[in-house]
């Protein structure tokens, strides 16, 4: 079919084998000309033509052609949709408002063929059909619309679908997690369930800018992060236990026989010689807390950092233990304004227990302090570094623990508070002098 | 740019409504945005927030951060959307002319 624009740059890249975006977009932007379903399109039948016929040109300039900012979004709330305008308007009116709405995914992104089938009708309908799945917060994106149609897409999603917007702006974004007990034998508490609960819990904060800042939460199951929680979130909320790893003597046999293959499988592309458990479980722990007594692996569970390596190279002989919950770790941020930051160890050890109670007080003294304390356009973890960590202990109650820490400092430039020294702070020089002459 | 002509008033805005100057800002600007920012009637507390918004603009140049608005005036952040139902940013700084709100938003 022939398209509006010429793109022989984006052309190119519809071959090779990875699924094609370009070749994606045309076949959207055929589909909206034929429009077989006789739908009454709201915004520009051709703005996926336009699209790619902007792209292109940014190709051509190697610079981006939309202009700065926005401020679009729905009555009743600050956030939750990204406003964005073309900078050709009249090159490119299909794409003259390009809107973005966050639409707030199910946890662990699972769906049904019907929702998404009812979310693809409205999308098709109301914008260019165009979407993320998923933006790297969490939230299902729809990518473009006109202002117009804001509304008329919030009205149909909440009173038809019970579907809300996700979060944007200095406020509490759109939380996500790992796919945790529905489908992972490590999770450590149901991922899931926490997500939603606290997203629930805190919809106002989500919806109504009200922070210095942006805010995210993020849950992973285990150590092993596939949310990436430590490094994208400001409070991370990772899964642990705290008693013994359980072992399953039987199945580390057939580890060490040949019988189950190390890692599920992960590195069979290779050959990467028979699985030595010496040399791929008991040498790589980083704390050296494993041994073999005969046949009989064995762990002292006093000196496991819950690393996870083992149980990662054995899953059919190691599982975490029973006495599970959730580590709280904050400031994770990417390099704006002073650096980047993964999160920094603030709760060691918390069960999760509904109502979460617990949780929520972390998470709302960590609130007040940083709503009272944090500067324009601060993140947690900058607040941290300007205020120090033993204030954000004082804030939430908590503590100061030998975890805290990675390493003592080395410097001496030591706070003491007056009232931990003997006479405190107001001394009289005269009294200096009667003992030490001029 | 486009222009709107209310009451004998000209204003140049951007794509989402914001005044291109603080300066072109006068009393029929807000009678004319009002009701696209779904506002019916103004009372004396739409201008209390108006009001401190420009104050504020005026002398630091910056918009107040939403927990100084609500410090001064008094409104919870809830009451302000009940004022200002597109909230603080789209709504009140619109109103009062404060330059498009910026950043990641």
């Amino acid at each position: 079919m022939a398209f509006k624009h010429e793109t022989p740059l984006l052309d190119q890249l519809e071959s090779g084998p990875w699924p094609s975006f370009v070749s994606d977009l045309k076949r959207q932007a055929t589909h909206r000309k034929e429009n077989p379903d006789n739908v009454e399109y709201q915004i520009d039948t051709d703005c996926v033509e336009d699209i790619l016929g902007v792209v292109e040109l940014s190709y051509k300039e190697k610079e981006v052609h939309w202009k700065h900012g926005g401020i679009v979004g729905v009555f009743g709330y600050g956030g939750g949709v990204i406003g964005r305008y073309c900078d050709q308007p009249e090159q490119f009116p299909g794409v003259a408002h390009f809107h973005t709405l966050r639409v707030n995914q199910p946890n662990g992104k699972y769906y049904t063929t019907d929702y998404l089938r009812r979310i693809c009708d409205l999308w098709d309908f109301r914008g260019s059909g165009v979407m993320n799945m998923h933006g790297s917060t969490g939230d299902i994106i729809f990518l473009g619309t006109r202002t117009e149609q804001l509304e008329e897409i919030f009205y149909e999603m909440t009173h038809k679908m019970d579907q809300d917007l996700g979060g944007s702006g200095s406020n509490l974004r759109t939380p996500s997690c790992c796919l945790g007990e529905s489908r992972c034998e490590w999770a450590c508490y149901n991922t899931q369930e926490l997500c939603y609960q606290l997203t629930h819990e805190y919809q106002d904060e989500l919806h109504r800018p009200a922070f210095p800042y942006k805010f995210k939460f993020k849950f992973d199951g285990c150590p092993n992060g596939c949310v990436a929680a430590i490094a994208r979130a400001d409070m991370s909320f990772l899964g642990t236990w705290r008693d013994n790893i359980r072992i399953d003597q039987e199945a580390v046999k057939a580890y060490v026989g040949g019988e189950l293959p190390p890692n599920g499988g992960a590195h069979s592309g290779r050959d990467w010689g028979p699985f030595d458990i010496q040399k791929e479980v008991i040498d790589r722990c980083p704390t050296q807390c494993m041994w073999m007594e005969g046949d009989q692996l064995k762990i002292n569970d006093k000196e496991c950092n819950r690393c996870m390596h083992c149980i990662n190279v054995m899953p059919r002989a190691l599982r975490p233990g029973e006495d599970k919950g959730l580590s709280i770790l904050v400031g994770a941020k990417a390099p704006i304004l002073d650096g980047a930051q993964m999160s920094s160890m603030l709760v060691p050890f918390m069960k999760v227990e509904e109502p979460y109670d617990d949780i929520k007080e972390v998470i709302e003294n960590i609130w007040d302090w940083w709503m009272e304390e944090g500067k324009n356009r601060e993140r947690l973890g900058e607040l941290i570094k300007r205020q120090g960590f033993q204030k954000l202990l004082d804030m939430t109650g908590l503590k100061a623990l030998a975890q805290h820490v990675q390493e003592p400092r080395h410097n001496p430039y030591i706070f003491w508070r007056e009232e931990e020294v003997p006479g405190g702070f107001s001394q009289d020089i005269t009294d200096f002098r009667k003992r030490h002459q001029r | 740019m486009a222009t709107v002509e209310f009451k004998g008033k000209t204003f140049e805005i951007d794509e989402d409504g914001f005044l291109q100057s603080f300066d072109d800002w006068s009393p029929e600007w807000v009678d004319y945005v009002k009701e696209s920012e779904g506002i019916k009637e103004l009372t004396d507390e739409h201008r209390k927030v108006i009001d401190f918004l420009q104050d504020y603009y005026k002398k630091n140049g910056i918009a107040p951060m939403v927990r100084i608005l609500s410090k001064v005036t008094g409104f919870k952040l809830k009451k302000i959307y009940e004022l200002f139902p597109s909230g603080p940013g789209k709504g009140a700084c619109k109103m009062a002319g404060l330059p498009k709100p910026t950043g990641c938003v």
